[in-house]
Order: C-alpha cells, then structure tokens, then sequence
C-alpha cells in the first residue's frame, strides 16, 4: 500500500510546487491532404485535424481531473506544411495557416505547431514559399506556430537558410510591432530539430510516425528545487541523486498520462519528453534549481557546470520512468518564461553570451529572448548560425527563438501575456557579421558525422 | 478493483472522520486503508478505497466529496490511485 506521507508530499507537489503536466500533444499526420488545389487543401486540412483531435481536449479534461493533475496544455503538431505544398502554385500559404487557425479554434486546442520547412541542407520552392510566408502567417493568426530546422550534425548548417531567417524574423516583428512583436515568441530555427518534440514552438509530426501519436511534456522545476531544499550544503553526487529521484517521479506522472490519453484517444503512444519546463509564476523556476544549487544568481560562474549536472540527473532520473523518451528531454532555459532568469538579467548576473554557453549543456537553445529592436538581421542570423553550430558538433539540438522587438531598448520589459510570460530587453553585441551572413552557402557537415 | 484514494486535508475538529465514513459507506465504496495524522493543528487523512461497486461514479463522488469538504471547512479531494502506485514505486 502507498502510505500517508507518499501521498501528502504527492499533493503537495502539485498544490505548493507547481507541478504539473505541461501538455499533451498530438502529432497529426498531413501527408494525406497532398493536393494541388489550395481550396481542397484546407479542406483536406481542416477535416483530418478535426476529425483525429475531436476528443482530444475533452479527454484531456477528463484525464486532469480524474487523476487529480493539472494537465495545462492540449496542442497538436503537425507535419512540416512545406511537406505537402508542393503542388500549389500559389506563392503565399498563409491560407494554411488561416486554416490551421480554424481546425485550432474547432478542436479548442491551445496551439499548434507545424507550419514549418526542414531545410538543413537545401530548400525546395515550397521550403522559400513557406519561409517567406511566415511573417504574415503569424501576424494573422494566434495560435499557430513555426519552425524551421536549418541545420544537422550529418547535413551541416544551410547558411542561406540561416541568412533568410535573420530577415525573416526581422519581418515577423515587423508585422506584429504593435503587439510587442508577439509574432516571434511562435517562430523558431533548429539544428537537429527532432520530431516528437510536444513542445512549442517546435513542435512538428515528423513524417516516420504514423497516423498519429500522443506525446506529453511534463514540469516540475518548483518540485526539484523543494527537493534540493532538503540536500543544502551536501555534495553534488548527493546533489544529483536528488534530481535523479525527482525527475523519475515526476516523468512516470508524464507517463501515466501519456498512456491513459492514448488509449482513450485510439492514438499511439509517442513520447514522454521529460524536460523541466518552468513558467513565470513563482515557485516554477529553472533558474532558481541552478540557484539552489549554490548560485548567488543564475548567469554567474559555476552555471554552467550547474545546468549540466541537472540536464543530465533529469535525463537519467527520467528515462527509468517511461518506456519512450523523446523530444527535447532536459533542462530549458527560456528567459521571458522563468522568473529567476528574468530576474538575473534585471539583477545583470545573466547575459546572451553566458546564456550561449548554457545552451552547450542543456536541451534547447537560446529561447524567449528580447532583444533591441535595432538588432539587425544579419546578428540575428549570425546568432542562430552560432546555435546551428554548437547543435552540430556537439550532436544535440540547439535552437534559437530571439524577438527583436520594434523600438526595444536594452532594460525594457516586454509583455507577452499567458504561458510566454515576459522579458527584460537584453544587451547584444553591437560588432557586426553582415560580410560574414552576406557569404551563404553551406558549412559543412563536421567529421564527427561519418559514424558508419 | 477500482482504486481511489480520498485525500482530506483542514483544520482539525469533531467528526470529519466519521462524515467522509459515512459518505463513502453511503455509496457502496470500501475502505481498504486508512490513515489520518495531526500536525500543528492541521489534520490530514488518506483514505485508498475501492469503487468498483460504487453507486455512484468517479466524478460525482468528486463532486459529492468537494461539497462536503467545504461544509466542514476542509479541502477534500478524491483521484484515482494508478498516480501514486506510478510515481512512487519502480
């Protein structure tokens, strides 16, 4: 029998540490909506999406309450829609986004993610139409989000690629500068970009999945830190246990879950990604994990070796407790969505340079972060071409979704609302990569791709 | 079996106990385990039940149980099982 404090302390997580199941995504396959008419595209679109995710929040809905859990999220990926463009003669697919908007509004799921191009080593005509649909696509629309993989450790990194993402995003808050340039907290470039990542916004169904396929990110930040609270002063092999024994509990929560949704829905189980993913409320903070863990503030020395150790305790802790891990599967370090890194960088202990060295040593990249609004886009692109290469030779996904927010000076703070939380401007590098971004082409692949 | 624990967490007084007893005898729902502590005033019960034969189902026990916590001034929640069995054991 369980006994009574297992279950008090189970309570406790979720009442006072802000546990939680942050969403349950289903990946939606596409490919049979292939058409070369945009009309009987949408429709196409729209009737597969709806018809796969009737259920899905209701069930959702179900699961959180008859297991008692917070299920925060419920979302859907879909295949890269430059995957099934290719037919259209049309040059704009913003209309489908507007219909990814509606099936979004019909199911009452809270995003979606998959108006994305997977151009790591070259782009098709429908990969540019796509990327040069983008800024207009999530000024439209709400809930849709955006990706585009630019590069892998086996393709090596499509530098004109990443050239057109600088302008793309640039244009992207153009076009939302009256809403704090929201469109760029849905857009975001990957390096080694994987296909079961439940997470926005980079979310896709990758095409070797199937039909369908249920997947669950869990949270827990707030769990971890009350967890170390008991280990003060004790030594990082004590350190790591702690974590490790959290992350089980907490991604055999996520597992549960995932399972029981995908027998209800009749959808494959796909993944559990057991990623700490904090929020800006109190008490949900990667940051303050780091801090906990002897850190006057998060950004100073000794983070680094931090976050590594808790990257690697979560992934360890958690891959005991599920039967498929995927996803992203680590620490993320978004800034506007965690309120101890906010408050580092007001505090000025967390800069864009150390939070780069941070992304070599957890699971995503440099995310959530506001910058001037005068950065230009080739030091946008020449950011995401340092990401691209900390991805590719150290076989990891790295990712960068940066919001240059129009008329943003260093020190500002910009409001993004719900789930995005908020960000303090940061300071950028104002030496310039323009001939270096001018160039194009390709890096090529590093030597550490020839495993075979 | 259908495995439930009942969770009741307030301020101490008379009787709690035998209402939540009484509520789950009401509905044909059997207690399997019981265990209730006092700390600092603060009393705290689990209860892990079978509901197989219940009369009623899961969410109108849930609902049933949220009105009767608030009459007696607790917070008493009731969820399936499967949680704790998956979080705390290998």
């Amino acid at each position: 029998m369980i006994d009574i404090e297992e279950i008090l302390s189970t309570q406790r997580m979720f009442d006072q540490n802000k546990l939680d199941v942050r969403t349950i995504t289903m990946g939606i396959s596409l490919l049979g909506c292939v058409s070369s008419d945009m009309k009987r595209l949408c429709d196409n679109i729209y009737d597969t999406i709806c018809t796969k995710a009737e259920h899905l929040v209701e069930t959702g809905n179900d699961i959180a309450r008859e297991y008692g859990v917070p299920i925060v999220n419920k979302r859907i990926s879909v295949t890269p829609i430059a995957l099934i463009t290719g037919g259209l003669s049309e040059s704009s697919f913003v209309p489908v986004a507007r219909t990814l908007q509606k099936a979004a509004d019909t199911t009452g799921i809270d995003i979606m993610g998959g108006f994305s191009a997977l151009v790591d080593r070259g782009m098709t005509e429908s990969d540019r139409k796509l990327i040069d649909s983008i800024p207009e696509a999530l000024a439209e629309t709400q809930s849709i989000c955006s990706s585009v993989a630019v590069g892998s450790t086996k393709g090596g990194i499509n530098m004109n690629a990443v050239r057109l993402m600088g302008q793309i995003v640039k244009k992207t808050a153009e076009l939302t500068k009256d809403h704090e340039a929201y469109g760029c907290t849905k857009l975001v470039e990957f390096c080694n970009a994987v296909e079961d990542n439940p997470f926005m916004a980079g979310a896709f169904h990758g095409i070797t999945q199937g039909d369908t396929a249920i997947h669950v990110g869990v949270s827990g930040p707030g769990v971890v830190k009350r967890a170390l609270e008991d280990v003060k002063g004790a030594p990082f092999e004590v350190v790591a246990e702690t974590i490790k024994n959290t992350a089980f509990m907490i991604t055999r929560l996520g597992q549960l879950v995932a399972k029981t949704a995908a027998d209800r829905l009749g959808a494959p189980f796909g993944i559990v990604d057991l990623s700490l993913a904090p929020t800006a409320a109190v008490g949900d903070s990667v940051g303050q994990v780091l801090e906990e863990m002897g850190l006057e503030s998060v950004g100073g020395p000794g983070t680094t070796a931090a976050l590594a150790l808790l990257n690697d305790a979560v992934k360890k802790g958690g891959l005991m407790a599920s039967s498929s891990v995927g996803g992203l599967s680590g620490a993320f370090i978004p800034v506007s969505e965690d309120l101890g890194m906010i408050q580092a960088v007001q505090r000025g202990s967390l800069c864009l340079e150390k939070l780069e060295a941070m992304t070599c040593v957890c699971s995503v990249g440099l995310d959530m972060i506001a910058v001037p609004g005068d950065t230009t886009a080739a030091t946008i692109s020449a950011i995401l071409a340092d990401e691209a290469a900390i991805g590719m030779i150290n076989n990891k996904t790295t990712a960068t979704r940066l919001i240059p927010v129009p008329g943003a000076k260093p020190g500002d703070m910009v409001h993004f609302g719900g789930l995005m939380g908020y960000a303090p401007v940061m300071d950028i590098s104002r030496f310039s990569a323009q001939e270096f971004i001018d160039r194009g082409g390709k890096i090529p692949a590093p030597i550490r791709s020839l495993t075979n | 079996m259908k495995k439930i624990v009942v969770t009741v967490i307030g301020a101490d007084r008379v009787g709690i106990v035998a209402q939540v007893a009484r509520d789950l005898a009401d509905t044909n729902i059997n207690i399997l385990d019981i265990s209730q502590t006092i700390q600092d005033g603060i009393f705290s019960m689990v209860l892990i039940c079978d509901m197989e034969k219940a009369s009623v189902s899961l969410k109108e026990f849930q609902d049933k149980m949220a009105q009767e916590g608030k009459k007696m001034g607790v917070d008493a929640r009731v969820q399936l099982a499967d949680l704790f069995y998956a979080m705390h054991r290998i």
